[in-house]
């Protein structure tokens, strides 16, 4: 289908052992242009491994993953990617962080220092475009690594527990803040967690994952009108929502324990 | 405001108690050889040490001059080829595999025995000792640096790479700026090394610098000039080493920056 942004089919890897250890059991997805897809699942279900098959960094053993139609295996750069740790550069000033994966992509240096100067503002970071990583908080680090994935010239992001470090009332303002900054260019994202209020609040549809190996369990169209508010969460809506997804979860992690 | 005097202060305190028994050691000193009674010629006091300077002070710049360039110039074609060999080592795995063992290997020999055979190759000029110190500084640049690329954070590549960078751009970004910290440290061990290797290729033959100043002043039993020369050398080596100190300060300023006191708070203002 070429209307899907992100289109994964039967993708199959096992860590080499002894033994080998499964981590992907044929996962099927897909994600329309401008959609907000989760994969909530289990710690160590294979979450990361999936996404870093998207980013291009590992080669699975089967299956096939395509960006925008393109084939994304093997091939880093198609989308812009942001791994679990903030994983700033500890010798570059916070503008020069977030301008690296768009000169990398490209970008002019003088457009990219543009475009970041703009976007701190909107993430919260204005005023600190020159100091070192090393004197941010937490949650500043986190915001300029989701900054500099944002600023990367691509319609596809994939963002691994961008909040997972954080503390809960942290990331409950990043949730309303994420969602205002994605609203406006309204780009692809598939957002890794294993918070399943943290992916009502934010998705348009949230897969839940099967334990290692990873297989996509089911599927749940969320269509809360936007933008939601923090105090959805006591929705009797959002909860029955919770309840389904939770029992999905639970549901499938109990029968790949019987296994 | 008062940052600077304050530093000051505090760099005295840490300084004086050494300061002090310097001070006391040279007194002492003085009065052993007045009380001894002791010969110039087997050891002369520090007031007959400091009245040599005083009369040798036309003729000590220029020494030092030749053994300050052979020892700057060495040390910057050893971390000039050192880097530059540590890169290659890095990213070619044949070229580690074909000349990181000689490299290692050819530590056996020490660089300061071919000063015999470079004086007859090169000549008697400053050429000469800025081999011998380029030598001496080399393998300890190659070895940390190597280090230092090596141990960059596999996860920092991998964002890199996953921005599409190639290798290259992984080079610049991530491997050699990681890589900084430990070619200062290779780059101190070298400087520690630069002006004795300097000294001791004068020593073989030279037309001017502070080991051909020593080895003329042993000649005439100038005890007295050695010891000038020996403080001059002291100073030049604490000059070079505290020079490099704050190159990698200057070259990492990062790493000298007051952090953020907890993870979730604003940063201290």
């Amino acid at each position: 289908m070429d209307g899907a942004a992100v289109a994964i089919r039967g993708l199959r890897h096992a860590f080499p052992g002894p033994p080998p250890v499964p981590a992907l059991d044929g996962v099927e997805l897909e994600a329309a242009r401008g959609q907000f897809v989760s994969l909530v699942g289990p710690s160590g279900c294979g979450k990361s491994t999936l996404l870093r098959a998207l980013a291009g960094l590992l080669l699975p053993d089967a299956g096939e993953a395509l960006i925008e139609g393109r084939s994304a295996l093997g091939r880093p750069g198609l989308a812009a990617y942001m791994p679990q740790r903030d994983l700033l550069l500890p010798w570059r000033r916070a503008l020069a962080n977030a301008t690296l994966g768009a000169t990398i992509a490209g970008v002019g240096r003088a457009e990219a220092r543009r475009r970041a100067l703009d976007l701190f503002e909107r993430f919260g970071l204005a005023g600190f475009e020159r100091s070192w990583p090393s004197q941010l908080s937490g949650g500043m680090r986190q915001r300029l690594a989701l900054l500099r994935t944002f600023l990367m010239p691509r319609d596809v992001l994939l963002l691994d527990e961008p909040f997972g470090a954080l503390d809960a009332i942290t990331r409950r303002e990043m949730h309303q803040w994420l969602q205002e900054v994605w609203r406006r260019d309204a780009r692809t994202v598939l957002f890794v967690t294993h918070d399943v209020e943290e992916a009502l609040v934010l998705s348009d549809a949230v897969c839940v994952l099967t334990p290692r190996p990873a297989r996509v369990a089911a599927r749940l169209a969320i269509d809360y009108p936007r933008p939601r508010a923090p105090a959805l969460v006591t929705d009797p809506a959002f909860v029955a929502d919770k309840a389904r997804l939770l029992a999905a979860l639970d549901q499938h992690g109990a029968r790949s324990g019987d296994a | 405001m008062t940052a600077i005097p304050r530093r000051m202060a505090a760099l005295a305190r840490e300084y004086a108690p050494a300061l002090a028994l310097l001070v006391a050691l040279v007194g002492l000193w003085e009065a052993l050889v007045r009380a001894l009674d002791a010969r110039p010629y087997i050891l002369p006091a520090p007031s007959a040490i400091w009245a040599a300077f005083l009369e040798t002070r036309e003729l000590l710049p220029a020494h030092l001059e030749a053994t300050a360039t052979e020892a700057l110039a060495g040390l910057g074609a050893a971390a000039v080829g050192g880097v530059a060999l540590a890169v290659l080592i890095a990213s070619v795995p044949l070229v580690r595999r074909v000349l990181y063992p000689i490299v290692v290997a050819s530590q056996t020999v020490p660089p300061l025995v071919l000063a015999p055979l470079l004086i007859v190759w090169v000549g008697i000029g400053i050429e000469s000792k800025l081999i011998v110190v380029a030598l001496v500084g080399f393998f300890p640049i190659v070895v940390s640096t190597v280090d230092g690329l090596a141990s960059a954070d596999r996860e920092l590549v991998a964002l890199v790479r996953g921005m599409g960078a190639g290798k290259l751009a992984v080079l610049r970004h991530v491997l050699i700026p990681s890589a900084v910290p430990a070619f200062f440290a290779g780059l101190k061990i070298a400087a520690a090394y630069a002006v004795i290797g300097a000294v001791i290729g004068e020593w073989v033959a030279a037309k001017e610098g502070l080991g051909i100043f020593i080895i003329r002043s042993q000649a005439s039993f100038r005890l007295d000039q050695i010891f000038v020369a020996i403080a001059v050398i002291a100073l030049l080596s604490i000059a070079l080493f505290v020079t490099v100190h704050l190159l990698a300060r200057l070259a990492s300023p990062w790493n000298y920056v007051d952090h953020a006191a907890d993870s979730k708070g604003e940063p201290r203002p």
